[in-house]
């Protein structure tokens, strides 16, 4: 994204920083931190080193023969983020931030989590350099993503149950800046998607932009040629701006990122944010919000606790006003269907919000035709979604 | 710069008397209630009152202050009935009006749409934590030539070049965050550093700096208007007011607890 000149902060009309008066400080303390961090080659050196070793990357970029059969259409290759350590990509962020933390004298981590593969990364990151972690999860999340709170545990994390609001992932995120607020001093906030206060959006997005950057190098490589299009789930949209970003210059490869449809198109069944919300601020940044009329902020639906979330990262609202990036809504039952699919044509099972991003592919496959490459990001694996009833 | 609010400020200055600016949220029982709590705080003796207004994601409040947002959305409370509320005041009463609340209410459907019905129906100005004088620039512009004050927030955790800058954007007063967390109720508040870190956002301002969050009780309200311009109190008003069910029972516990407040704060 160097390339693309932006007023500190902003992409284009979103972006910002609407914090609370305590918090600024803070984070212009973070951002002063990252800018050093950015001027160090001992950082990098850090950062890839752990990349290599702890998370393992660099992570696979697996053509699906099964799949690109079954579809009919394109060549599908997959972007295998579910083969790093702990099952997701939010280890990438994690690792940079806790190496930020670090450096700024922080000893308490606080976190965010809606699937809980953020939570379960920072608990992970904590574990590794000895730092005390809370994570902030909302209680219908913990019903549902339970193996996942059992993990930040077994970690020796705190996981603290947030019970107000939809007591999903915008709740838990409240309370974790409550928490900020009280304890800024002491605390590092680690976000984990592009969302939030400036510099967050840009942070988390140059700590996950490994994924495309790799993700380029190894198309070129393998198939000697680049995708058409790039697929990847949205929700706050860490892992698509993530693989996005490796291919944003690059203007005749098409962006699509896959948001959760839920169970249809009314206000509070979905979680389609940038393709039905109207612009807004939520946690800290301007950008596409869902929200009602008079800008209270609307109840989401999502079978994919990941996804489950009423905003949406600045910078893909302005790739999606730019056109440069399209957004497409896939159902929670489409997303179900194609987690079945992938388990049994390529023995992956993918996690229900990366199964988002494979349900679309299978549509875009078809568009695309035979001669077509594409490239679908399997964000994160499924094993935290299954359940002893869903086994049959 | 509205002149209600300067002149009220200025008028309590000028006889060496504190400011006490209590808050309610508007809706919380129904908006009929708010009018009759507005009239009882000005007749307890504020100097203005707060209205904030509810949003569904308050990350700077405490429980107290969240449960009466998450009380007035179940009552359907928008922006426009607030404005509507207000205008409705004006008839009876020239008390100070500041709304305070989260920025994304305000956007809807435009924040110069809103300024243009706040100067309409007779809203004073604007407290909006989670928008700061950096953001806020074309806020203010709109605001100041719609005569609608902007008061902005300084927290202990502000550096001195911040103090400045949100000393320089606010109009009104300046609104000294007493202590490092969210609302609601404190048994203690830092009344050291509060002194000091208010003498070094003078240096900045001739604006009154009242400060606000945490003060719960008449003597705190006491102490901190000895080392401020005055004091805001919302969470314990409301917490005063929840315990009961009864609308008649909530308004005398209202009106008691700041009489109260009102006393200690301008008969020091």
């Amino acid at each position: 994204m160097e390339k693309i000149k932006h007023k500190d902060g902003w992409f284009g009309e979103y972006g910002g920083c609407y914090a609370p008066e305590t918090l600024m400080p803070a984070i212009a303390e973070l951002k002063a931190a990252l800018a050093a961090s950015r001027r160090d080659p001992a950082f990098k050196r850090e950062l890839n080193e752990l990349s290599k070793n702890y998370v393992g990357r660099p992570t696979p970029l697996d053509f699906a023969q099964r799949l690109t059969t079954s579809w009919g259409g394109a060549r599908v290759f997959l972007k295998r983020e579910d083969l790093n350590h702990t099952g997701s990509h939010k280890l990438n962020n994690c690792i940079g931030q806790v190496l930020l933390a670090r450096r700024m004298g922080k000893r308490r981590i606080i976190a965010e989590t809606g699937a809980g593969q953020h939570g379960v990364a920072a608990a992970t990151v904590c574990a590794r350099f000895g730092l005390q972690c809370r994570v902030y999860m909302g209680t219908e999340d913990m019903a549902r993503q339970s193996l996942n709170v059992y993990r930040m545990r077994l970690l020796g994390a705190e996981v603290f149950p947030v019970d107000s609001g939809s007591k999903t992932l915008k709740d838990a995120m409240n309370e974790a800046v409550r928490d900020w607020i009280t304890n800024v001093r002491t605390t590092y906030y680690m976000i984990g998607t592009v969302a939030g206060f400036d510099p967050y959006p840009t942070m988390v997005r140059d700590f996950q932009s490994v994924i495309g950057k790799e993700a380029r190098q190894q198309v070129l490589a393998q198939a000697k040629r680049l995708p058409d299009a790039v697929v990847a789930c949205v929700g706050g949209g860490s892992n698509s701006m993530g693989i996005f970003s490796g291919f944003v210059l690059d203007k005749k490869v098409r962006l699509i990122g896959v948001e959760a449809g839920g169970r249809g198109p009314g206000l509070g069944e979905h979680s389609s944010t940038l393709t039905k919300g109207k612009v807004g601020v939520l946690h800290g940044s301007r950008s596409y919000v869902l929200q009602d009329a008079y800008g209270q902020i609307a109840p989401t639906h999502s079978v994919a606790a990941g996804l489950d979330y009423p905003g949406v990262g600045p910078e893909l609202a302005y790739l999606k006003d730019i056109g440069r990036a399209e957004f497409v809504a896939i159902t929670d039952k489409q997303a179900l269907a194609a987690q079945r699919e992938l388990s049994q044509l390529e023995g992956i099972i993918p996690a229900t919000e990366s199964s988002h991003a494979i349900a679309y592919g299978k549509i875009l496959a078809k568009k695309l035709g035979k001669k077509a490459l594409m490239i679908v990001n399997v964000s994160g694996r499924g094993d935290k979604d299954l359940k002893p009833e869903d086994i049959a | 710069m509205s002149t209600r609010l300067f002149n009220r400020f200025a008028r309590e200055r000028m006889a060496g008397r504190k400011l006490y600016v209590p808050f309610v949220t508007a809706g919380d029982r129904g908006l009929a209630f708010t009018k009759k709590a507005v009239l009882t705080l000005v007749q307890s003796g504020a100097d203005a009152v707060e209205l904030g207004i509810p949003f569904s994601d308050p990350l700077a409040d405490g429980p107290v202050i969240q449960r009466a947002s998450q009380r007035a959305l179940e009552r359907g409370t928008t922006l426009p009935q607030v404005f509507k509320l207000v205008a409705e005041l004006r008839q009876v009463t020239d008390i100070p009006i500041l709304m305070m609340g989260y920025l994304n209410p305000f956007l809807q459907p435009s924040l110069e749409q809103n300024a243009s019905l706040a100067a309409k129906t007779g809203v004073d100005g604007f407290i909006i934590p989670d928008f700061p004088p950096e953001e806020a620039t074309d806020w203010n512009r709109i605001c100041a030539t719609k005569g609608l004050d902007t008061v902005f927030l300084v927290a202990p955790t502000s550096t001195p070049s911040r103090m400045q800058a949100v000393a320089k954007a606010a109009t009104g007063f300046v609104y000294y965050v007493s202590v490092t967390g969210t609302t609601g109720m404190r048994t203690q508040l830092p009344t050291t550093d509060l002194g000091a870190g208010i003498e070094k956002v003078r240096k900045y301002t001739p604006l009154p700096i009242l400060v606000g969050f945490g003060i719960s009780t008449p003597e705190q309200a006491r102490k901190t208007s000895e080392i401020s311009d005055g004091v805001i109190v919302a969470s314990v008003l409301i917490n005063a007011m929840e315990k009961t069910k009864n609308d008649a029972a909530a308004l005398k516990r209202l009106a008691g607890l700041s009489r109260q407040m009102a006393h200690a704060v301008k008969n020091r």
